[in-house]
This record gives structure tokens, C-alpha cells and sequence, in this order.
């Protein structure tokens, strides 16, 4: 089968799409369970767009990658955050610190500024990928934003995880992914950053009777408590 | 292994850094290990007085590169006739002082460890040689830290006093502010002296290269402002007064007498050897610095009652008086007049090798009072001369020499000094010719304030009868390595207050080599016996022949009164009929600098308070008087405090942006993100 290059970044570009709208849909759910299942549908999304770039680009490693982030980031990462929730009970809405139709449009915000960002990039650039690179930047600042605006533990962690599979985009979109070596080691540490994420939740919790983060601020030094 | 100058210091520093090593392996036995230790380092420092005598002598300059350092930056040592002269002064302070630590340290037996005075004190030595002996930026600064480094741990050995933590504080915290000024000073020169590699770090490089006027003025500022706070010039002095009474008496001695010194040595290296080419208005700045810091420093020390922190406040003083030589020498070579530049010079050197032996004189002796009485208010002591003749002829010998009194070694300095503001007519500046003899006027005024200020520290110490509240019970003369320490002093202190001439042709190749010129040709030219600095016209001066007459003086009235029996009779002093004198109404400290307190109270805060307690409920028959009486450094409330202020203002602003929430720290690395984003695009 042989796809002209045109019909690839279509393919490529509705794949990025769907990855800013699950990153939106992330955003706007309630209910932490959703956020999982999002999470996991945008580790899919990622690991098709990596698969095509790999076959289109013909970089062989990049399946590698792809099967890594489809168990990784699919599978096992949702999975302890499903266990982890379970075992903590933790409760089961998100709670949020600016409501989400302003959090929405901040991202639209950011979105538009990435645009600003790479229009230098897009014009220079002669990778295929080169107009999901937009995106893949939308994606990083977006979980960033996910992890200000959420006030329990469990949702920053995810919007850290989705922080990173923005980076992951990015490094596909930008250069054809990073090599193997360096994804292998991101992968890893994703996976350590869950096992020590999940200590720390347990610890947090039997301190504090909670995961929400603002009570950590009572673990400051304050003259005006003393 | 040959005998050069530069290997015998160098040897003399490895003996000082090994026995501190070895010091801690005979913990267990202290008084060993205080005579053993203190022998080597007297060793040592003997071994570095010979070395600088040798080299000064010679007019040698000597390096040597050392195989330690950074990768590619080695350590550079050069010994020229400077260093020589500072390598003496340290070694021979040293040596007297080590010897008076035998007994001296052996006091705090029983109390505590003295394992950390003993390290700290062979790497205080060891850190001040070195210093000396650096000709690189790097080697330069590792010294001067090691330096600085020892001698606070040194300053909070007595550690159980809060006050002691507190000064050990101010010190660290006012030699680091000024390390770092050194550093941006050798910054500016080794950047112009390497232009883009690292080469320049070298003094060698520095003087070779060509550095603009005013990157020059920028190194001299910031050099002069580092080695000031080092040194305690006014407004910079705040820390000494508070550390060296907290220090034990020996590191006092050391510290006030060759350690201020090195700040000495660092201002003349950089000026007239690094950058050698600058305005006159440099030395107009050093000068006036130097006559403020001279006639406050006397000032605030006629007000303490405390003899080390008196003794502290003194060294401010001198340092003036060396910081005033060496202000008029570089404005003399400014206008090229080298004859009167060596003049300056080597009064301001002279000077600092005379602080360094009768302020460490004095320091011992306060050392040995405090060894004995275990106190330091004067207005608890008195009489001490009947019970320690030595330490108070001693002490006097000191006395005598700060308030550069003839045939003593301060006058001659001093008397040197005067030669010099009186020679400035000679310069082509008008408004110069007119102010710079002023300066002289302050000086002697300040020299009179401290003759003052130590009939003040000797009587109310060891004259009269105890005026304290307590007498200790067994009250005794001090051991004989203490004695011997202080006698060595004394003597040093006669030696070169009678023999100038000598000591001004040793010198005088630092002069030569420094500002092409030299004294001793004019100086001795009336042998040995006579000292004439510029003509015999002009001014001479015999210290052999005042010590003489001085001599025949006192033998001829010991005489009179000891000849004839009957002629000294002792006997209850005269009561005026009051009936109850008693030792508390005696001449005190306090009330000896009364009518100077009066005069220039203006310059201090002072806060006085009479409380009556009225006997049988009558105003008229007082039973009991109170008398408060505090007075505090002006600059502490104009200068320091306001910095201390600022700088807890910023931290707490700065400690807003900490909330504790980690979504604020989270949005700060967002914004940052987003505004890199949006200019580094």
C-alpha cells in the first residue's frame, strides 16, 4: 500500500485533532472515571499517529514506541489510577478552582497562542507532521493548565500525564520522534513517575484525610500561625 | 632541598597546616598537645620571620608555581620585598604569641576541649602566610578564606555566650560581604588581563596589563571597599569591637595585630603593585578615611570600659594612622614625587609593624589579666601592678608605644607621619597645599586622645586599689612562657623605637621596589644614630639618645627617692575627714573620660540615668545612688541598621511568592513558560 504524502498529513492532521479534543474533553469532564477514559482514548490516539508517522516516514523504531505507548499509556496507567482510586476512595467528581467554562476558554487562549507560536516553524518546516506540531505544543500547555486548575492530586496527576503525552506529540510531530533510547527511558520514568505518584497519594491522603492539594499548604512555615 | 627564602615560608606554612592535622591525634592528652603544638608554631613562624628578613634584605623577588589548584589554574607563590615585610610581621607577632599560648591556652584546661583552638589557630597562621605569599587570584582568595574561615571559629570558641555567637555572626557575615567585593575586584582585572582566556588570574598578568581609567577605579573600589571591611576602617568596623573581646586573648592578639594587616597588605599589592598607574584623588579618599577612622576610633575607644573591646576600638585607630602614610604616599606618587612617596609609605609600613607588636603586646597582656582576674570591666579591677609587676610593666611598655610616646617604637611611625603632611606643601595643588596639613592636626589630636585613653586603661587597671566588687582570692603573677611572650614583645617594641635608622634601611627596598625611590640615603645619613627622613635641616630624631636621657632620668630620680631612708613613706590616704572611704570611690573609667564624653558627646548616643533610693524617706539624705550610663556607635543606627531593615523587607516580600499552594507555584513556571515562548519565538 503507498499513500502520496498529502494523503498522509490529512491522516496525521485528523488524527491531531482528535487528540486536541480529547485534551479538551479532559478539561470540561466532572467525573474522574471520564477523565480516565479520556486519558486512555488520547494514550490511542497518540499511538495510532505515532504507528502512521512511523510507516509514512518509514522509521521502523517508532512502532516500537507506538506498542510502548499503546500498553504504557493505554492500559497500565489507567489502570493503577483505577486501582488507586478504589483502594484510596477517593471522591469521584473533580474538583475544580476556576470553573470550566473559563478554563475553556483559556484554552482556546492557549491554542490560538501555540498558533502564533509555530506559524515561524510551519512555514520552514518540510515534515509532513509539521502543522500537528501546533497541537502537540496546545496539548503540553493545556495539561499544564489541567494541572493549576484542578485542586485534587489524582487529576494533576493526569494532567501531568497528559502534559507528557503532549511532549510525546511533539517530539513525533517536530522531528519523527526522539530516539529509541531517549523514548525508552521517558517511558520508563512515566512509569516510575505512577508508582511514586501513587505512594505519595497514599501518604497524602492518611495525612491530610484528603488528596486536595490546598491542604499541603498547611505544611508551610508561617509567622502568622506561630 | 635548598634554603631560598620562598621554601623556608613555604615550609613554614606546610609545618603550621601539619600540625593542625596532627594536633586532633593527641586529644586525649591536652596539655601535651597545647606545648606541642604551640612549639611548632612558633617554629614556623620563626622560620617565616627568617624567611622575610632574608628576602627584604635582599631585595629578592623569587616565585615559584605549585602543582595544586584548579585543573590548568596552578597555584602561584612569589616572594618580593613586600611580601617579605608582611611575612615578618606575621611571623614575628606569631611567634611571640604562640610562645604566650603556652600558658595562656593551658588556662582553659578543665573548663573545655581546646582541640578546635589549636587546629583553628595553626590554620589562622597558616591562612595569613599564605596570603601573603599568593600571586594569583585564586591562591589569593583560598588563603584569605581559610583565613577568615579560621578565625571565626576561633572568635565563637567560647561558644556558650550568646553574645560571642552574635559577634562570631557580624564578623562572617561583614568578611564574606567583603570577600565578595574582592573577588568582583580581581573579576575586573583578570577579565582585562586574560581578554578571553583564563590566564589573567595571575598578579603577573594584572600588571602587565593595560586597564582602562575607569574599569581601574572600579577594581580600586571595589578592592579597597573588600579590604576595609577586613581591616575595620570607619564605617566598616563594626564587627571589630564586638569579635575580638569574644575571641580568647590570644587570638585577639593575633587578629588585631597581624590579621588587620593583611587587609593592609592587600590595598598596597593591588594599588601600587597591580594597577601602579591612578589619580591622586585615590589617595585623597584612603586619607580621609584614614583620619576618620583615626580620631573616631580613639574617640569611641576613651568610651568603653571593657579593656579588650577598648583595645579593639584602638586597632581601628592605627589602622587610620597606617591607612594616612599610605594615603599620602599615593597622592605624593600621583604627582610624582617619589622621595616624599617613600616617605609616606614606609611610615604607613613602619606603623604596621609597630601596631602589630604592641597591640599584640597589650592584647597578651589583657590576656594575662583576664587569666588571672577572669575579668574584663576595668571598673571591676585595680591595683593589679602590686600582684602582676610583670604583666604591668609590660602592659606599660605597650601603653607607652600605641601613644607614641618616646624612645617606644609608635613615635617614630607616627613622628614619620607628621613628615610627611608636613613635606605635602610641596605639591602642585593649591587646595591640597592647604588641607592636607590639617589632616596632621587631626592626628595629633587623636594622638593625644589615645596617651588619654591608656593613662585611662593602665591606671584604672593596675593602679589604685581593687575598685571591684568581688576580689578574687588568689590573684597571681601569670607563667613564665606568658611573661616570656610579653617581654619579647616589649623588647621589640624598644628595639625599634631605638634603633629607626636600621630598621628604615631594611625596609627601604620595598620602597624602591615598589615606588622607585628610597629613604635610607637621606634617612641615615647621619649614621645610624641619627634619623633625618628628607634633610638634617628639616627634622631629626635620635631614639638612642632620647633613651638615653630617659634613662639617666629615671635612674638618677629612683635614686633620689631610694637613697635617702625615710623619703618614700606609706601610709592611709587622706580621707578629708569623711571617715569612710572605701574602695568604690576611687578615679573609675567612666568617670576619667567624663570631661571627653562631655566634649564630643555629639558624635555618640548617649544615655544617661541618676537614680536616687532615699534613706528613711528623705530626699535630702540619699542612701544609695544609681548611675547609668550607654553609649553606641552613631553608625550602628545610621548605616547598619537601616541595611539590616532593607534587607529583611526584601526577604519578606520575597517570601509572598511562597503560598504554600502548589497551583500558584505551578502557574508561576506556566507564565514564565508562556512569556519565554512569546520573545524567544
Amino acid at each position: 500500500m503507498d499513500i502520496s504524502l498529502e494523503t498522509a498529513a490529512r491522516i496525521t492532521s485528523f488524527i491531531a485533532a482528535l487528540v486536541l479534543i480529547t485534551s479538551f474533553a479532559m478539561l470540561a469532564q466532572k467525573r474522574i472515571y471520564g477523565l480516565i477514559h479520556l486519558f486512555a482514548w488520547q494514550g490511542l490516539f497518540l499511538a495510532l499517529n505515532t504507528a502512521v508517522v512511523g510507516y509514512i516516514a518509514d522509521k521502523h523504531h517508532l512502532f516500537i514506541s507506538s506498542l510502548l505507548t499503546l500498553g504504557l499509556k493505554v492500559f497500565l496507567l489507567p489502570y493503577i489510577l483505577y486501582v488507586l482510586i478504589k483502594r484510596l476512595n477517593i471522591r469521584k467528581d473533580v474538583e475544580t478552582i476556576v470553573n470550566m467554562p473559563t478554563t475553556m476558554l483559556i484554552g482556546i487562549g492557549l491554542v490560538i497562542f501555540s498558533y502564533h507560536l509555530t506559524a515561524p516553524v510551519r512555514e520552514l518546516s518540510t515534515l509532513m507532521t509539521r502543522s500537528t506540531l501546533t497541537i502537540a505544543l496546545a496539548t503540553v500547555m493545556i495539561g499544564l493548565l489541567m494541572m493549576i486548575t484542578r485542586r485534587n492530586a489524582v487529576t494533576q496527576i493526569i494532567g501531568f500525564l497528559a502534559m507528557e503525552n503532549g511532549l510525546f506529540f511533539t517530539a513525533t510531530s517536530a522531528t519523527y520522534g526522539m530516539p529509541l533510547v531517549v523514548e525508552l527511558g521517558v517511558a520508563l520514568d512515566v512509569l516510575i513517575a505512577a508508582f511514586i505518584f501513587g505512594i505519595f497519594f497514599f501518604h497524602i491522603s492518611t495525612t491530610f484525610d484528603s488528596l486536595d492539594v490546598g491542604q499541603m499548604a498547611r505544611l508551610k512555615e508561617d509567622e502568622m500561625n506561630e | 632541598m635548598n634554603f631560598d627564602p620562598i621554601n623556608i615560608a613555604l615550609s613554614s606554612v606546610l609545618i603550621l597546616l601539619g600540625t593542625a592535622l596532627i594536633a586532633p591525634l593527641f586529644r586525649k592528652n591536652q596539655k601535651f598537645m597545647i606545648t606541642f603544638s604551640f612549639i611548632l608554631a612558633a617554629i614556623a613562624s620563626l622560620l617565616a620571620v627568617a624567611a622575610g628578613v632574608v628576602t627584604v634584605e635582599g631585595a629578592l623577588v623569587e616565585k615559584m608555581v605549585l602543582p595544586i589548584g584548579l585543573p590548568d589554574l596552578p597555584f602561584h607563590l612569589r616572594l618580593d620585598a613586600l611580601a617579605g615585610f608582611f611575612l615578618t610581621v606575621v611571623g614575628l607577632l606569631s611567634l611571640f604569641v604562640s610562645i604566650f599560648s603556652i600558658g595562656y591556652v593551658k588556662g582553659f584546661l578543665g573548663h573545655r576541649s581546646v582541640t578546635s583552638l589549636v587546629i583553628f589557630y595553626c590554620l589562622f597562621i597558616a591562612g595569613m602566610l599564605s596570603v601573603v605569599l599568593a600571586d594569583d587570584a585564586l591562591c589569593f582568595l583560598v588563603s584569605w578564606e581559610i583565613m577568615a574561615g579560621a578565625s571565626y571559629f576561633l572568635v565563637i570558641f567560647e561558644n556558650e555566650k550568646a553574645d560571642n555567637r552574635k559577634a562570631a555572626l557580624l564578623y562572617l557575615v561583614v568578611a564574606h560581604i567583603g570577600a565578595i567585593a574582592i573577588l568582583l575586584a580581581f573579576g575586573i582585572l583578570a577579565g582585562i588581563a586574560s581578554g578571553g582566556s583564563f590566564s589573567g588570574y595571575t598578579f603577573d598578568a594584572m600588571r602587565q596589563a593595560n586597564i582602562p581609567p575607569h574599569w581601574a577605579t572600579a577594581a580600586f573600589a571595589l578592592s579597597f571597599f573588600g579590604f576595609s571591611a577586613k581591616a575595620g576602617v570607619i564605617p566598616l568596623h563594626a564587627w571589630l569591637p564586638e569579635a575580638h573581646p569574644a575571641a580568647p586573648s590570644n587570638v585577639s592578639a593575633l587578629m588585631s595585630g597581624v590579621m588587620l594587616k593583611t587587609a593592609i597588605y592587600g590595598i598596597v599589592r593591588i594599588t601600587f603593585d597591580i594597577i601602579h598607574v591612578f589619580p591622586w584623588w585615590w589617595g585623597a579618599i584612603v586619607l580621609t578615611l584614614g583620619l576618620i577612622s583615626t580620631v573616631m576610633g580613639v574617640l569611641y575607644a576613651l568610651m568603653q570600659h571593657d579593656l579588650k573591646r577598648l583595645l579593639a576600638y584602638h586597632s581601628v585607630e592605627n589602622i587610620g594612622i597606617i591607612l594616612i602614610g599610605i594615603g599620602l604616599s599615593m597622592i605624593f606618587i600621583s604627582f610624582k614625587l617619589p622621595l616624599l612617596a617613600a616617605l609616606g609609605l614606609l611610615a604607613g609600613l613602619y606603623h604596621t609593624m609597630n601596631h602589630a607588636i604592641f597591640k599584640g603586646l597589650l592584647f597578651m597582656g589583657a590576656g594575662a589579666v583576664l587569666h588571672a582576674t577572669g575579668e574584663r570591666n576595668m571598673e571591676e579591677m585595680g591595683g593589679l601592678i602590686h600582684k602582676m609587676p610583670w604583666t604591668a610593666a609590660m602592659f606599660l611598655v605597650g601603653c607607652l608605644s600605641i601613644s607614641a610616646l618616646p624612645p617606644f617604637n609608635g613615635f617614630v611611625s607616627e613622628w614619620l607621619t607628621f613628615q610627611a603632611f608636613l613635606l605635602s606643601p610641596s605639591l602642585p595643588n593649591n587646595l591640597m597645599k592647604l588641607l592636607i596639613p590639617l589632616g596632621a592636626a587631626i592626628l595629633a589630636l587623636s594622638g593625644a586622645l589615645a596617651a588619654a585613653c591608656f593613662v585611662k586603661a593602665f591606671g584604672v587597671t593596675f593602679l589604685g586599689h581593687w575598685r571591684g566588687h568581688h576580689k578574687p582570692h588568689h590573684l597571681h603573677e601569670v607563667d613564665w612562657t606568658m611573661r616570656s611572650g610579653m617581654l619579647l614583645a616589649g623588647l621589640t617594641c624598644l628595639g625599634l623605637g631605638v634603633l629607626p635608622t636600621m630598621f628604615i634601611n631594611w625596609i627601604d627596598n620595598i620602597a624602591q621596589q615598589l615606588v622607585g625611590s628610597t629613604l635610607s640615603l637621606s634617612a641615615t645619613q647621619y649614621g645610624w644614630m641619627w634619623l633625618t627622613p628628607i634633610s638634617y635641616e628639616r627634622a631629626s630624631y635620635s631614639g638612642f639618645i632620647v633613651f638615653i636621657g630617659i634613662l639617666v632620668v629615671v635612674a638618677a630620680t629612683y635614686l633620689l627617692l631610694h637613697v635617702k631612708p625615710g623619703a618614700i613613706r606609706r601610709s592611709a590616704i587622706w580621707d578629708c575627714g569623711f571617715e569612710k572611704l572605701t574602695n568604690r570611690m576611687q578615679y573609675n573609667a567612666t568617670s576619667f573620660a567624663q570631661p571627653i564624653r562631655r566634649i564630643f558627646g555629639f558624635l555618640f548616643s548617649i544615655r544617661e540615668r541618676v537614680e536616687q533610693v532615699p534613706h528613711a524617706g528623705h530626699k535630702a539624705f540619699p542612701k544609695k545612688l544609681h548611675y547609668y550610663l550607654s553609649v553606641r556607635d552613631r553608625i550602628w543606627k545610621w548605616l547598619y541598621k537601616p541595611v539590616i531593615e532593607a534587607s529583611f523587607w526584601i526577604s519578606r516580600q520575597a517570601g509572598r511568592l511562597q503560598q504554600g499552594h502548589i497551583q500558584t507555584y505551578l502557574i508561576y513556571s506556566f507564565i514564565t513558560i508562556l512569556v519565554l515562548l512569546l520573545f524567544l519565538r
